[in-house]
């Protein structure tokens, strides 16, 4: 008897747990709809200016919940798995495709992004179209070059190519990537191949190159590249075009060089996955964003090259015409974007990255 | 009887369904997931895949940078903790008290304030330059990690340990004394054999979470070391294969099983 009550309790507790956790899941992601005028958002980190936030809270009277993640490796899962329900992401471009292709998205009613029709700029609208046919699904919100950024104190040479970044001289003072992509898109430029190869061969020898140049890195990180670059403790480091702008004016000893080789070019856009909760509150939110006024706010705050061409036009010319912001990308031969590769090779550069991480 | 056996039970309830949400299922999963594949049938592949030459690599580190740490605990914490039972009981709680009050800050802010510290343009460095010492270099190499796992698990040692040399009753070392045994002889033929038990359960505290760690080898290792809890952490997050994820954190847990077997064993010998 008293091992059948206790028994009973047991269930009771862990069915009543279980579905409690079910449900609290739920209201951390809720579930009726769009009645709670809640907002769910993930986006890289450091990728808003919080004030935009607070004025679109005001505005429309939106609790927004705002989550960041530091890799588009780290979002997808939490985002394919279902278990955590956001109403707007932020990705990039091949993880796009990847979405898009396992069927994550739901595609744009551009009607109600009135905003984002009229001020986004035509070219990254043509440029979105190799990730995102017909641009059903995303809507450019930054983009970019991968470059090198250096101390002028601590580098004497001009720097103008990938090369440097194996040059022993720079032991312990080489910041890289902690991405996949970004950290083999280096070596396959160099080599002259696609950063879209799915050659072994080709990918085998950008690995012996990244293993050749191990021993001579400080450390794979990415937030932390623009600290460790700002506080002098390394010369050169791997970096996005937008992260360039905020570091040189902590540090005026720092600039950013665009290799001669070539190097990726990227978009992220805004996307609003398939079992969104809050699809309406996720386009109030989306249109707010392509807002001239907005998007420059945002530009000044996080320095990643807006393509609202609105905002550009509001900004100074100093900046309109800024290399690092703005680059002109026609002087360059060599910019690829990346596309998505499939799972099996998802599964190579994985198998990849830790055999370079182990080496 | 009966009725305070049923309170009784009714107590156990709270923990016993806590064990299983949060012990029993998980596990279990962690189990299914280990001898499956993507398609559900049975394999032994995630498991088997531990021979892959870089997972090897990574265990191989994280067995000889955990067995170090250990080592290190014990030669800090063994003669601290004789030190402290010599001393009157006031005076040695203070000196356990801070060795604990770094455990009530958050692991990952201590982390981060070694990273402040061992950087090359760090608070080390710094101190060194001042002095005219040349600047050290460790940061972002195993030396990190293993003083990274010494201070967070310090008082994982020191705790089970002290217990341990302040339960020996004075009057048995002092008959060994009285019995013509010298002050080594003493410590060799009975402190140290009664405080085995307390050197078994602190090597195991410290052992197993520096075996499994991920965190400080991300941190004070500059993702340039792979520990085969990052591993694992890796195929989680980023890979999203809990396949495999499962099988390699199966393979951890035999190392953990192992070491609770020797303990056990220890506690039985003690007994008797």
């Amino acid at each position: 008897m008293k091992k059948t009550l206790s028994i009973i309790i047991t269930v009771i507790i862990a069915v009543a747990a279980i579905t409690a956790c079910g449900s609290s899941d739920k209201t951390a992601e809720s579930t009726t709809g769009s009645s709670d005028n809640q907002l769910y958002v993930y986006n890289w980190g450091e990728y808003i200016d919080p004030e935009v936030i607070t004025m679109f809270e005001e505005e429309t009277g939106i609790n927004v919940v705002y989550d960041e993640y530091e890799t588009n490796e780290i979002m997808y899962p939490k985002v394919a798995a279902g278990a955590s329900r956001y109403d707007c992401i932020c990705p990039s471009d091949y993880m796009i495709r990847k979405m898009i292709q396992n069927d994550l998205l739901q595609p744009l009613d551009w009607s109600r992004l009135p905003n984002a029709t009229a001020n986004i700029g035509k070219t990254y609208m043509e440029q979105s179209e190799t990730f995102d046919p017909g641009n059903k699904y995303s809507i450019p919100y930054c983009w970019g070059t991968v470059g090198i950024l250096y101390n002028t104190t601590m580098v004497d040479e001009p720097v103008d190519s990938w090369n440097i970044l194996w040059d022993p001289k720079y032991k312990d003072n080489i910041l890289m990537q902690d991405s996949v992509r970004d950290a083999f898109m280096i070596p396959l430029i160099m080599n002259g191949d696609s950063v879209n190869t799915t050659d072994p061969d080709e990918l085998n020898d950008a690995l012996l190159k990244l293993e050749e140049q191990k021993p001579l890195v400080q450390a794979y990180v990415i937030d932390e590249v623009r600290d460790k670059m700002i506080s002098g403790e390394s010369a050169l480091g791997v970096i996005f075009s937008g992260e360039a702008l905020y570091t040189a004016e902590e540090n005026e000893n720092l600039d950013y060089a665009i290799p001669k080789e070539g190097t990726n070019v990227w978009i992220d856009s805004w996307v609003i996955p398939k079992n969104a909760e809050h699809v309406d509150n996720a386009y109030t939110f989306l249109n707010y964003l392509a807002r001239a006024e907005i998007a420059k706010m945002n530009f000044d705050y996080i320095y990643y090259p807006t393509p609202n061409t609105a905002a550009w036009e509001l900004l100074d010319d100093d900046m309109k015409y800024n290399p690092i912001a703005f680059p002109d990308l026609t002087q360059y031969d060599n910019l690829q974007t990346y596309t998505y590769l499939g799972e099996d090779m998802d599964k190579t550069y994985d198998n990849l990255w830790i055999k370079l991480k182990s080496y | 009887m009966i009725r305070t056996k049923k309170i009784r039970n009714l107590f156990a309830t709270p923990y016993l369904s806590w064990a299983i949400i949060f012990i029993i299922v998980p596990l279990v999963m962690v189990i299914w997931y280990g001898f499956t594949d993507s398609d559900g049938a049975l394999t032994f592949a995630n498991i088997a895949s531990i021979a892959r030459p870089e997972f090897m690599k990574s265990l191989g580190l994280s067995l000889l940078l955990s067995l170090i740490s250990t080592v290190l605990c014990l030669i800090i914490a063994y003669p601290l903790c004789m030190i402290l039972t010599e001393k009157k009981a006031g005076k040695a709680g203070v000196v356990i008290l801070l060795f604990i009050l770094p455990m009530w800050m958050n692991t990952l802010l201590r982390t981060m304030a070694w990273q402040t510290i061992l950087e090359k343009t760090g608070i080390l460095n710094i101190f060194l330059n001042f002095i005219h010492l040349p600047s050290i270099y460790i940061i972002n190499k195993p030396q990190a990690i293993i003083i990274g796992m010494v201070y967070n698990f310090l008082p994982y040692m020191v705790l089970p340990l002290y217990t341990a040399l302040s339960r020996i009753d004075d009057n048995v070392i002092n008959a060994a004394r009285d019995l013509g045994a010298n002050k080594f002889q003493t410590f060799l033929h009975v402190t140290l054999p009664l405080s085995i038990p307390g050197i078994i359960s602190g090597i195991t505290m410290v052992f197993i979470p520096a075996l499994t760690t991920f965190v400080l080898s991300q941190m004070l290792g500059g993702n340039k070391i792979l520990l085969i809890g990052n591993i694992i952490e890796q195929e989680f997050t980023q890979a999203y294969d809990w396949h495999l994820g499962s099988g390699l954190s199966i393979i951890l847990m035999v190392f953990i099983i192992i070491n609770m077997v020797v303990e056990a064993a220890f506690d039985k010998s003690d007994e008797q």
